[in-house]
């Protein structure tokens, strides 16, 4: 009977524990493996971050080499600009930020949606405002220092990659309805930024 | 015998400190909120019938169509709901939005019932009509307080799926048997929407 009771314990008592609630306080997305890590996890767990960039690469894939060499270019070099202006302390409004990043959903997915016909600059200047929109966004009110550094490159090396990645899997699409998939994503992520548009005017800045 | 109770000892132990080491909440400012702000988003298309019959109806209507009207209405409909949505989130008046919704289904479904084939144009202004209507509603109720980037993409993904699942559905127009299921299933939806129309007057 005690062996039962005992046996019993064994599972009950890390039961037990496993429910009481405990709060781990993370500030940043913290992987343990380093600020590079840190930065390619932050990325990744970002959806205002990854979203528009992939809907920016299916674009430019749709439109061709030059147009995603462009956007590759200026990706990771605006994100990087954007950031370390936000370490070295640049502040924008309050408002500045959700609504440059909701307008840039909105153009990015119009585009995209469209299949619109424009030349490779306009790729190029896209990918870069966003990118350091992204960019100053993602550090703000962050202390300068080696290791937020570290995590921006990885921020910057996630978006170059990601980027590319999409990019390169659009630009082969032939099939009419891998190009009409394409172009879908475009109009979703277009009636996301129209829907955070209102939500900012609303209820103010919650992009977040 | 104390091999046995040892070795119990030892695996609530080793199970205590496990368990003890997850954190049930984590409070990462990145994923705060996020389960809350994405499923209650993702819920709202879904949450009423009349919203449903419709956007499965412009799936099925626009795979009844074609091309290109099988691509055109899934790429437009979204744009003009979150239209809709934008409005009623910053509080433009649009009477009559209830009723509008339940027409939808009733003109959509009569649509699908006797497979209309209007001209491109008529047929987008009609579901852009009818979306903008349907989105707006969707964006007069958005509660405060969710995460505005989560919540906006569960709403518009489960929209869109909605209209996938109509287009899915609607393919079975390729055969015959498959057009008669079709126009019964047009049935159904203008059967819905009088239902939704009835109560919207009432």
């Amino acid at each position: 009977m005690k062996r039962a009771a005992l046996r019993h314990l064994t599972w009950v008592i890390p039961a037990a524990a496993a429910l009481l609630p405990t709060v781990a306080e993370a500030h940043l997305v913290v992987t343990g493996m380093g600020p590079i890590y840190d930065g390619i996890s932050h990325f990744a767990w970002s959806p205002e971050d990854f979203l528009p960039a992939i809907a920016l690469a299916f674009f430019a894939g749709l439109r061709g080499p030059a147009h995603a060499r462009a956007a590759l270019a200026a990706l990771p070099v605006a994100m990087f600009a954007g950031g370390v202006a936000a370490l070295l302390g640049l502040a924008l409004p309050p408002l500045v930020l959700p609504v440059s990043t909701a307008l840039l959903f909105l153009i990015v997915g119009g585009l995209l949606a469209a299949d619109a016909n424009v030349p490779p600059a306009v790729c190029a200047t896209l990918g870069a405002a966003l990118s350091m929109v992204r960019g100053i966004d993602d550090v703000a009110g962050v202390p300068a220092s080696l290791a937020h550094v570290l995590s921006l490159l990885g921020m910057c090396a996630s978006v170059f990659v990601v980027f590319a990645i999409a990019a390169s899997v659009t630009l082969p699409l032939q099939r009419a309805w891998m190009i009409v998939a394409a172009r879908v994503s475009g109009s979703w992520l277009a009636a996301l930024g129209l829907l955070l548009t209102g939500w900012i005017i609303r209820y103010g800045a919650l992009v977040r | 015998m104390r091999s046995d109770a040892s070795r119990e000892l030892m695996a609530a132990a080793v199970l205590g400190v496990v368990a003890c080491s997850l954190p049930s909440e984590a409070l990462a400012h990145i994923v705060k909120g996020e389960a809350v702000g994405f499923v209650s988003g993702f819920e709202h298309p879904i949450s009423g019938f009349d919203h449903i019959i419709a956007m499965v109806a412009v799936g099925l209507w626009g795979a009844q169509l074609g091309a290109p009207a099988i691509w055109i209405l899934p790429v437009t409909f979204p744009l003009v709901m979150a239209f809709g949505g934008f409005l009623g989130l910053i509080g433009v008046p649009l009477p009559g939005s209830e009723i509008a919704i339940a027409l939808s289904g009733v003109c959509l479904g009569a649509a699908v019932l006797g497979a209309f084939r209007p001209p491109l144009w008529i047929a987008a202004a009609l579901v852009g009509t009818f979306g903008l209507f349907h989105g707006y509603a969707h964006g007069a109720e958005l509660p405060p307080g969710q995460n505005a980037l989560l919540y906006s993409m569960g709403f518009v993904l489960a929209t869109g799926l909605l209209h996938v699942t109509g287009i899915t559905i609607g393919l079975v127009h390729r055969w015959r048997w498959g057009q008669v299921a079709l126009r019964g299933a047009g049935a159904v939806v203008l059967c819905g929407g009088a239902f939704f129309l009835w109560s919207a007057l009432a």
